[in-house]
């Protein structure tokens, strides 16, 4: 009987589980004892690093964007559709555009975030953001054009997609604007929830002397309640108010109806944070921003968590023991400006301890960029 | 575990959660309920021992306990 492996989402997560599989079980796929498919709702994959380069007219989005088929093994089934409904009793999934349901063995879920900046009022008339294609090249024109007066960046959502782009967004508005003599006539401004400025502690004692060091007024304790975009300021439950001339966000995110909808989380998958197999169903895995495992929104935990994945299912179709786990691990370059960049790495046993920013780092990073695209075929 | 009088209105379980996890999901709470709403989170990372309390003095909210067990700690907040 052939095992049916469904993954759902072509994100990076998604997209690496599924060439993971093709390669890993090749044998199997060819004896005809293995399918794997995936479905996503879009023929495209795209690489979301790179809209953080779009508003500074460094990126195009569509350096970030190819075509899944030319990205994803011959062996795996590519199913270009939306999936409405998981049932994980019948173990079926029901799809958009076809009236017959996908039955599967094992599944893995790497749905990832959506944004939702309705849920703070005004924030999506008064704000913009690098989260989505549009956001970004929409910025790019706002920036284009300003040459005074005070860019607030805020982080209202958290958790959100790269954690560490709030901050290379301002270290490279600073750069950006000194580059063009304009440092003095602008105010940087940034905004975080509690009261440091970013939710890792490590991270936050390294930032900020930086902040400090390039005149970024940070503003902690503040989640932003609402914007008003006529008078163009943005007021904090703690009771405060900033104005802007240009507000950057970082919007609210959630996850996907679908999960929530099927008994498996609330948009994000509830797992075990080192086997990341789901706790409320059988056979269900969940990858990336889907499973709710506490460490970063990053395209490297999905990387990481794909090859968990990928060894698990394979040792779950040849009948083995299940060896193996998820450590936490997180890779990320984090710009400090235009030709600077430091690096961290840590696990869930281990914290960060960011490495002197350097042009090699910055250089480094905009070379994985570009190779990334090895690592969505399962190579890198 | 945990023992306390405090009563409670809602209860947010953030246990396993990252930092800043669980204080974003109490913010996220307070949000959404009424003046005077007690609410209790839970919380398994050492970082809401300081976090919790620096965050609710700030907003001008209540601490009204907390209770510190072996496996997670347990944050009793009066929403002002």
């Amino acid at each position: 009987m052939t095992e049916h492996i469904v993954v759902v989402g072509g994100g990076t997560g998604g997209t690496v589980l599924a060439n993971d599989l093709a390669d890993r079980l090749d044998a199997e796929i060819d004896a005809g004892d293995v399918r794997v498919t995936l479905i996503n709702d879009d023929p495209d994959h795209v690489y979301k690093p790179v809209w953080l380069y779009v508003p500074f007219g460094q990126r195009k989005p569509a350096d970030g964007r190819r075509p899944l088929a030319d990205l994803v093994d011959d062996r795996v089934d590519l199913r270009i559709d939306r999936v409405t409904e998981i049932d994980t009793d019948a173990k079926r999934l029901r799809l958009q555009g076809s009236p017959r349901s996908v039955g599967y063995d094992y599944l893995a879920l790497a749905t990832g975030s959506t944004l939702a900046p309705e849920e703070v009022p005004g924030l999506a008339e008064g704000g913009h953001n690098f989260y989505s294609e549009s956001g970004a090249t929409e910025l790019r024109e706002e920036l284009l054009s300003f040459t005074e007066g005070t860019l607030v960046l805020s982080v209202v959502g958290t958790p959100h997609m790269c954690p560490a782009a709030p901050l290379e967004f301002v270290f490279m508005a600073d750069s950006w604007f000194r580059e063009r003599g304009l440092r003095e006539d602008v105010d940087v401004v940034y905004t975080y929830p509690i009261q440091r400025v970013h939710g890792n502690p490590h991270i936050a004692e390294w930032a900020r002397p930086l902040m400090d060091e390039r005149d970024i007024r940070v503003e902690t304790f503040f989640n932003a309640e609402s914007v008003d975009p006529e008078a163009q300021t943005l007021t904090s439950m703690e009771g405060t108010e900033v104005d802007y001339d240009l507000l950057v966000d970082i919007p609210p995110h959630s996850g996907v109806d679908l999960i929530e909808e099927a008994g498996l989380g609330d948009g994000w998958v509830d797992v075990d944070r080192h086997t990341l197999e789901a706790e409320a169903a059988e056979d269900v895995y969940a990858l990336g921003d889907t499973a709710d495992t506490g460490v970063p929104n990053a395209g490297s935990v999905a990387h990481y968590q794909a090859g968990v994945v990928g060894q698990r299912l394979a040792s779950e179709v040849r009948g083995r023991p299940l060896t193996a786990t998820y450590d936490g691990k997180t890779l990320c370059f984090i710009e400090t400006g235009m030709d600077a960049a430091s690096f961290v790495e840590f696990d869930y046993e281990h914290p960060p301890s960011p490495a002197p920013p350097s042009e090699k780092l910055h250089w480094s990073k905009l070379a994985y960029n570009e190779s990334y695209w090895l690592t969505a075929r399962g190579l890198l | 575990m945990t023992d306390t009088d405090v009563e409670y209105d809602e209860t947010v379980d953030a246990r396993g959660a990252a930092c800043p996890g669980p204080l974003m999901d109490l913010i996220g709470k307070m949000r959404d309920v009424d003046s005077g709403t007690v609410v209790r989170l839970q919380s398994d990372n050492d970082q809401s021992l300081t976090d919790v309390p620096e965050w609710v003095d700030e907003a001008g909210n209540d601490l009204l306990a907390v209770e510190e067990g072996d496996e997670h700690n347990e944050f009793y907040v009066e929403k002002a």
